[in-house]
């Protein structure tokens, strides 16, 4: 079975973000990019699949400058086979990605998709749900631990109240949430070898997707400031603040 | 202009983030239909009814949307939505999973997460963990939007009498079915509605610790939630998850207690009306949100806590 893991770059999650002072967008010059983090539980998981004797290859896809081919290296160096950048500079929404992926899935015919559940710059937990649509395939979203077997995929969900399990026809479109395993880190041999990995480079008029805009951001803006508050010395003082001056005890 | 407004349940009562989904329906201007899916969920649709401001509910009640799975309810949405200029659901793991598909089949963009209205295509959402606030406006013809029910104050459930109409739609994709769910069982109040929270992190050392903080929450009818770290080290179950990807909170008072405050759980909880942290490494950037902070050893300073209140 063939595993298809779509990957994103994005602002490495440890920078601290800031609005441009235009209020145009966010500042990612001279900003540390790296691997979307729940990107990298999604080519773990597709990892360990093969190492279970479950999947056969792992074809890693990103939708983006031409840049990103760093992170499909990545990918490669921690286990992905191949893979295939959708270059564009273009701003990407999530459905004409979703519509770029549904049109690399009918040319891999992957057994599983397999995506994180939301990048951490739009935060917009949209494209996995989408692809599946287009493609009509079942979803598990926001799996914390998928089983494959004899044809069906299930996938444990973290949901608002616990947790939750489906079973899916496969193919099938899963997305990971934080605890479905811990990514390893890639070997200094293994970055090498996946230098030598084969990587095509599409564009979105080849697949037929137009990337027309559908959503226009008319202004970027930093978040109200919380100001820091006071440091009490002692519990009956914080009991004291809170019942008599915030009054929310 | 008219909204579908998805209603969140359990089949059997309303979640009240509906009532939040509703408001921002409201703000938005319209006419406003809500549709009730699932099996056997009559009396939801009679709750969501006496909301004010709705003008019919839509009641599709078949075994093909009980576990409200994805597949089935997007295909019953989306086939519904040609009725309507915008369709809203709360922000909620539902919501989240089913409403990009009904945007994918309907080809056009979801707006996730809207934080406020500015007029009927143009909404404020949060990106980078809310380290920034996005203005967007959306040039389709329908608006498929989630959200975000703590920026929202509920619509009154009361004062209305809409009309509840039973759909015949039963759309099963038979590509996905539910086997088990395993839902926390608690007297606490629920995470997203509580009026206080208190919320545990890596400090607190394991699960067992945290029945300080339980003690404390009985005391003043809170509920307990935790820090991305305390769910990954295995102390609480990820539905207790305060942050980015796991719950948005915006009670009355907020207790941090042993969370250092990474930027994914301020982004869960920083809306909060008050503050407070307890932590003993006096740098701890949750300090620079809270309210109040105290410098102290959690594990001194949270039953001393329990005693003065």
């Amino acid at each position: 079975m063939k595993v298809l893991v779509p990957i994103k770059r994005v602002i490495d999650y440890n920078v601290k973000v800031r609005v441009k002072a235009d209020n145009s967008g966010v500042d990612l010059a001279n900003v540390k990019m790296a691997m979307n983090p729940f990107c990298e539980i999604a080519v773990e998981e597709a990892v360990r699949l093969k190492e279970q004797g479950v999947a056969s290859e792992i074809v890693a896809v990103t939708v983006g400058e031409k840049a990103a081919q760093e992170q499909l290296r990545t990918a490669m160096a921690l286990g992905a086979d191949r893979s295939i950048l959708i270059e564009t500079d273009q701003e990407t929404e999530s459905l004409e990605v979703a519509k770029a992926l549904k049109a690399i899935v009918d040319r891999e015919e992957p057994g599983l998709v397999i995506l994180g559940k939301q990048a951490i710059d739009d935060d917009n937990n949209q494209t996995g749900q989408m692809l599946a649509a287009l493609a009509g395939m079942p979803q598990g979203t926001f799996a914390s631990e998928v089983n494959v077997e004899e044809g069906k995929v299930k996938v444990t969900r973290e949901i608002d109240g616990g947790l939750q399990t489906l079973e899916l026809n496969m193919p099938a479109v899963v997305t990971t949430d934080l605890r479905l395993n811990e990514p390893r880190y890639a070997s200094l041999p293994n970055i090498m070898k996946a230098k030598k990995k084969q990587l095509d480079t599409l564009t979105p008029d080849e697949l037929g997707v137009d990337f027309a805009p559908r959503v226009q951001t008319l202004k970027v803006e930093p978040p109200p400031e919380r100001e820091a508050g006071i440091t009490v010395e002692s519990v009956e003082e914080l009991v004291d603040k809170l019942k008599n001056e915030a009054k929310v005890l | 202009m008219s909204i579908l407004v998805y209603a969140e349940h359990n089949n059997a009562v309303l979640d009240k983030v509906t009532l939040s989904a509703l408001a921002a329906a409201q703000q938005i201007g319209g006419d406003i239909d809500v549709l009730v899916a699932g099996k056997d969920c009559g009396a939801v649709a009679e709750e969501i009814a006496k909301a004010e401001g709705v003008g019919k509910v839509l009641l599709a009640d078949n075994d093909a949307y009980a576990h409200q799975l994805g597949e089935n309810v997007a295909d019953l949405v989306a086939e519904l939505a040609g009725d309507y200029s915008h369709v809203l659901a709360a922000a909620t793991s539902v919501g989240k999973n089913f409403m990009p598909r009904v945007a994918a089949q309907l080809d056009v963009a979801q707006i996730s997460d809207i934080l406020g209205v500015e007029s009927e295509d143009t909404f404020r959402r949060p990106i980078y963990a809310g380290n920034a606030i996005a203005t967007v406006q959306s040039s389709d013809a329908t608006r498929v939007i989630t959200v975000r029910g703590t920026s929202f104050d509920p619509a009154s459930g009361e004062g209305g009498s809409a009309s509840v109409e039973n759909i015949d739609i039963a759309r099963d994709a038979g590509i996905s079915s539910f086997v088990n769910e395993e839902l926390a069982q608690s007297d606490r109040p629920d995470l997203g509605a509580a009026e206080i929270v208190i919320s545990g992190g890596r400090a607190m050392g394991n699960g067992e610790n945290f029945e300080i903080l339980y003690r404390v929450a009985d005391k003043l009818g809170a509920a307990v939630g935790a820090s991305r770290a305390a769910v990954d080290a295995g102390f609480v179950p990820n539905d207790m998850q305060v942050g980015q990807t796991g719950k948005i909170v915006a009670p009355q008072l907020y207790m941090a207690v042993g969370i250092s405050g990474a930027i994914q759980h301020l982004a869960g909880m920083k809306d909060s009306k008050v503050i407070v942290a307890i932590n003993k490494d006096e740098e701890a950037p949750i300090f620079q949100v809270a309210d109040y902070g105290l410098v102290a050893d959690l594990f001194d300073a949270v039953p001393e806590l329990e005693k003065h209140l």
